[in-house]
């Protein structure tokens, strides 16, 4: 089980949390606008890293506050947390957009 | 039974071992009553006994005597009879002797028992700076040297007592017998403030980020209980370091008939020997690899053993073949060449124990439950802990470190740099216990790696790999030649290392062979991957107090006891207790059902609606918000009134629907499904906090806050005129698809005009501990009336009799609100969750499935829900499925049964019959529209008595 930090309550268990998949894929500004395959893309496609990347929790039974971690998909380590809508503090963390999602 | 000698068994030796002959323990084994010792297993009491023979192949049927001492024993697996409840495969060799246990062998799988299991499962949530698995040498140092740091230590030992392999032996530590340093050491932890030992305890998992799941049996032994007792605990623990000092397993060489009883692992010999004081033979021959057989011999021969041999295969000797019925009377012994072909001259060698070693594997399963890496060590001749994943450190044994001098050091400094990187010491250990230097540090370490001996008359078919799936290395060669090659594979194809053991002595043997018959190097083919549990666990452990009523919470109703009193059947709506139907005294459900579904139409008739999902949402930009949320647009609701509204996922499915109400203007009462309301709750707090922050809103959970009370039917208006006679409820005054607040009967409520079945209807909000009252009340007043309590399922049959759907019901999440006919609710004028998706090319086929009405050709046939439909039923299989079944009833306002159903282009095929196919049967029926009572809504505002 995992020990994750919630940046507000601090290192809870896993079973407190709800996963959220990756993170820093922004809602499109206009849906209407985008095509298809644009859509399609904030839909239905998501990295798949092997190593380290950005994902969404929510501690569902804490303060139900939505935050980004920075884990790594092969070891669970997780080297960061932080709020949501801010940039991890690390290297380059993987979680880009898609690139069907990124502005042409 | 006056020697107590005899009282052990008649193979108990005269003296020595850790048992307490003062205490003798009557057992049952087989329905034979027998006598052991306090300290014995029942393993070892079993072999004290001279029983050879506790099980049988379950494939060959072939006999099979105790081969381990410990974990690691293949086939003493036997059902324990007696205790709360009797409890099948389990370890003879884990089982402590006590006064009354009753056991008995089984054939491979034990047997369940239908009686309720009344054995006390608790369990432990707990923190600790260090966890230690294994009490033995290197446990013990590395428990002592983290506890001097005075970080919070756990140690757990899988026995009902601390030392490991220390147990039985005759070697000393600082000066001392190493019985005493263990005791010691022992009483040193008990006296520690952030200690805590755990005997009689596995860790059955090791998960991610220093979390370990370990299984507690209490002690058996009556005057060592309390009072209340329960049987076992389980406990979660996460620790900053875990220090894994699990020992090593002895590994079996794999020879023709190598399964017979008498065959033991020969540290399991010495174990009973000097541990139990119990010979389990009186002539031994010892087959090995290693320098560890001749010290093995020493052992049993100091316990009063007989030993004629030691077959020592770096000489070139090893053992071909057994003789004996059922147990070992003798062995063969032929010569092994350089290149592993056996030959003569062979000779014969009378014993009745065959002890035999290949060498020591490292007890590595923990290290790999979270994905540490293991290497192959020539030295050692196994894999050894490579790379952690997690805070793991192995020390020991477990780490390839064999000795009790070398143990102790690794396990002291291990306990030491652990407490460290928990934040306690400076990671060097104060003090090293220090033993006499007289053995020798690799005596465990494999001489010759020597997995299996070629049979020396041409059969493969009596070298048993895995004795507790009574699978061999036949089996292997099949799968060799069948062309397997991965270790996983193999593993599958032959089912070695599948069975409850997990191939504790079969697992390295079985790669090693297999790697050999394909010209692979075991060291890079590898090990199948170990996951917990490492012993079996019983699910009554693992379920602890949840069973029974604290299995899952029960959420009940304000109203619930009235329900109770006036016989409602209960469903399970979630974790809601929701009355299905009120029977009359005789009367069968579907006639129940029939007439609240009646009285609804014709009269008034009552709910408890109470769990319908309840969200209090708040903020200046509530409006906005709603607007983005739900299909249709919110922010023109008027305050007062109410819109039904249905909300999509992303993906532009339906995902929730419901009546909100404009409370004020920054201020709206939403009503979900009562299973979604946590759900949508989550829904709009995550685009809130992650997406629109900027909005001014806030939401919150009222559900349990208020008591609802429908009251439906024409004759609603009178009982509520009745019940609040200061609200003016004509109409005009009171319309449809509004809400007013109001004191019915006394009581402070809200009033909401909505309508879940077409009828007049009311349903009265108050606060949760007026809901009895309220029910009561209306009861009351609708006496005259025949008012009737309804349930869930008229109110099903109401709602479809409308076309109305159930979210879960005619929804799965791949229908659109479209694909229900709801193009109505769905805006065209503003963007909203899912909107795009509906211009998606698959939400804009013409042949989705769209929810329709079915009147059954015979008006009495009732389609079973989630049938498939079918055009033809000759056609061609396989059938094209055109639609299922998503709700089926019979009503009594149309006299008939009918159905609701998901359609491929059903709207334009109004008028076509489709055919459910049944077992026995077909069903053809009507589509129709899916509004099959009051299509153009006239009983709404109430009809004339």
């Amino acid at each position: 089980m995992l020990l994750i930090a919630c940046p507000w309550c601090g290192p809870r268990d896993e079973v407190e949390f709800r996963y959220g998949g990756q993170a820093h894929v922004a809602y499109p500004a206009d849906p209407e606008a985008a095509t298809d395959e644009e859509w399609a893309g904030y839909l239905f496609l998501r990295d798949n890293p092997k190593g380290s990347w950005a994902e969404r929790w929510v501690h569902t039974a804490g303060c139900r506050r939505w935050f980004n971690a920075v884990r790594d998909t092969v070891t669970h380590e997780i080297s960061e947390t932080y709020p949501a809508g801010r940039a991890p503090s690390g290297h380059a963390a993987g979680g880009q957009p898609a690139p069907s999602q990124q502005p042409a | 039974m006056t020697d107590v000698l005899a009282v052990g068994g008649r193979r108990r030796l005269a003296s020595g071992g850790q048992i307490d002959r003062s205490q003798p323990l009557r057992f049952e084994w087989d329905g034979e009553s027998l006598y052991g010792f306090r300290g014995d297993t029942l393993a070892s009491a079993l072999l004290a006994n001279g029983i050879d023979v506790v099980g049988h192949g379950i494939y060959t049927g072939r006999p099979r005597g105790i081969v381990a001492a410990g974990a690691d024993e293949p086939n003493a697996f036997v059902q324990v009879l007696s205790g709360p409840a009797p409890e099948p495969m389990v370890q003879a060799t884990r089982i402590e002797l006590f006064d009354g246990l009753r056991a008995a062998p089984l054939a491979g799988i034990g047997r369940l028992t239908a009686a309720d299991d009344r054995g006390r499962f608790d369990k432990r949530y707990v923190h600790t700076d260090v966890l230690v698995v294994g009490g033995g040498p290197a446990g013990l140092a590395a428990a002592l040297a983290a506890a001097e740091m005075n970080a919070r230590v756990m140690l757990v030992e899988d026995d009902h007592e601390v030392g490991g392999s220390l147990l039985g032996v005759v070697e000393t530590i600082d000066g001392e017998p190493a019985l005493d340093w263990v005791g010691a050491a022992a009483d040193a932890l008990e006296r520690a403030p952030e200690v805590r030992v755990l005997t009689r305890t596995t860790a059955l998992g090791l998960y991610d980020h220093g979390y370990a799941v370990l299984a507690e049996r209490r002690t058996p032994h009556p005057d060592e209980r309390g009072r209340g007792a329960v049987e076992g605990r389980l406990w979660h623990v996460r620790a900053r370091q875990i220090v894994l000092a699990t020992g090593a397993h002895e590994r079996p060489i794999v020879f023709s008939g190598n399964d017979r009883p008498g065959v033991m692992l020969a540290g399991a010999a010495v174990a009973y020997a000097t541990r139990f004081a119990v010979g389990p033979g009186e002539r031994a021959v010892v087959f090995t690899t290693h320098d560890g057989g001749h010290e093995a011999a020493a052992a049993l021969v100091s316990a009063g053993i007989e030993v004629t041999e030691v077959v020592d295969a770096r000489a070139g000797d090893v053992v071909v073949a057994t003789e004996g019925d059922p147990g070992l009377t003798g062995v063969t012994v032929a010569r092994l060449d350089d290149d592993r072909r056996v030959h003569g001259p062979t000779r014969e060698v009378a014993c009745d124990l065959l002890a035999v070693t290949g060498g020591w594997s490292p007890v590595t399963q923990l290290w790999t439950h979270t994905r540490g890496t293991v290497r192959w060590s020539e030295d050692v001749g196994a894999f050894v802990p490579d790379r952690p994943n997690g805070p793991h450190h192995a020390a020991g044994a477990a780490n390839g470190t064999f000795g009790v001098e070398e143990g102790l050091r690794e396990g002291a400094a291990t306990g030491a740099r652990a407490a460290h990187l928990a934040g306690f010491g400076d990671g060097s250990a104060r003090v090293m216990p220090s033993p006499a230097a007289d053995r020798a540090a690799t005596s465990k370490a494999s001489g010759r790696l020597l997995w299996h001996v070629p049979p020396i008359d041409g059969d493969w078919s009596q070298h048993f790999v895995d004795l507790q799936r009574d699978a061999g290395l036949d089996e292997i060669i099949r799968a060799a030649d069948a062309g397997l090659r991965s270790v996983e594979h193999v593993k599958r194809y032959t089912t070695i290392g599948t069975a409850v053991d997990q191939g504790k002595t079969s697992g390295l043997v079985s790669a090693a062979i297999a790697a050999f018959l394909t010209d692979q190097s075991v060291a890079t083919s590898g090990l199948t991957t170990a996951r917990p549990p490492y012993v079996p666990a019983s699910v009554a452990l693992l379920a602890g107090r949840d069973r029974g009523d604290l299995h899952d919470p029960t959420r009940l109703t304000s109203i619930h006891a009235q329900h109770v009193a006036l016989g409602a059947v209960m469903e399970d709506a979630g974790q809601w207790k929701r009355p299905r139907y009120f029977p009359h005294p005789g009367e069968s459900m579907d006639d129940a059902v029939l007439r609240e579904c009646a009285a609804a139409r014709t009269t008034v008739a009552v709910m408890d609606a109470s769990t319908l999902g309840k969200i209090d949402v708040q903020g200046p930009d509530a409006g906005e918000f709603l607007d983005r949320i739900y299909t249709n647009r919110f922010s023109n609701l008027r305050v007062g009134a109410c819109r039904y509204g249905v909300m999509c996922r992303t993906d532009g499915m339906v995902f929730d629907d419901g009546v909100t109400s404009r409370l004020s203007d920054d201020r709206f009462h939403m009503t979900t499904t009562t299973g979604n309301a946590a759900a949508v709750l989550d829904w709009l707090e995550e685009w809130l906090q992650t997406e629109w922050p900027h909005l001014r809103v806030r939401c919150t959970s009222v559900t349990e806050q208020w008591a609802v009370v429908a009251v439906v039917g024409p004759r609603s208006r009178d009982v509520l005129g009745m019940l609040a006679p200061d609200l003016d409820v004509t109409a005009s005054a009171f319309p449809f698809m509004t809400w007013r607040d109001a004191v019915v009967a006394g009581i402070p409520a809200r009033v909401f005009r909505i309508s879940f079945s077409g009828e007049l209807a009311y349903e009265i909000n108050v606060g949760t501990s007026q809901g009895p009252a309220i029910w009561d009340a209306v009861l009351e007043a609708g006496r005259p009336y025949g008012i009737t309590p309804y349930g869930l399922e008229a109110m099903h049959v109401l709602r479809a009799e409308k076309g109305y759907p159930i979210v879960g019901q005619e929804t799965d999440g791949t229908v659109t609100p479209q694909d229900l006919g709801m193009d109505w609710i769905v805006s065209k004028a503003k963007p909203f969750l899912g909107s795009r998706s509906h211009r998606r090319s698959d939400t804009s086929r013409t042949d989705r499935r769209q929810l329709v009405g079915l009147l059954p050709l015979d008006p009495d046939a009732l389609i079973p829900e989630g049938a498939q439909l079918v055009d033809n039923e000759d056609d061609a299989i396989p059938i094209p499925m055109v639609g299922y079944v998503t709700s089926s009833y019979r009503s009594a306002a149309l006299g008939r049964t009918f159905a609701l159903a998901l359609v491929k282009g059903g709207r334009q095929r109004i008028g076509d019959v489709v055919h459910a196919p049944q077992e026995d049967r077909t069903i053809p029926a009507t589509i129709t529209s899916s509004v099959l009572f009051d299509p153009e809504n006239t009983r709404r505002d109430g009809v004339p008595a």
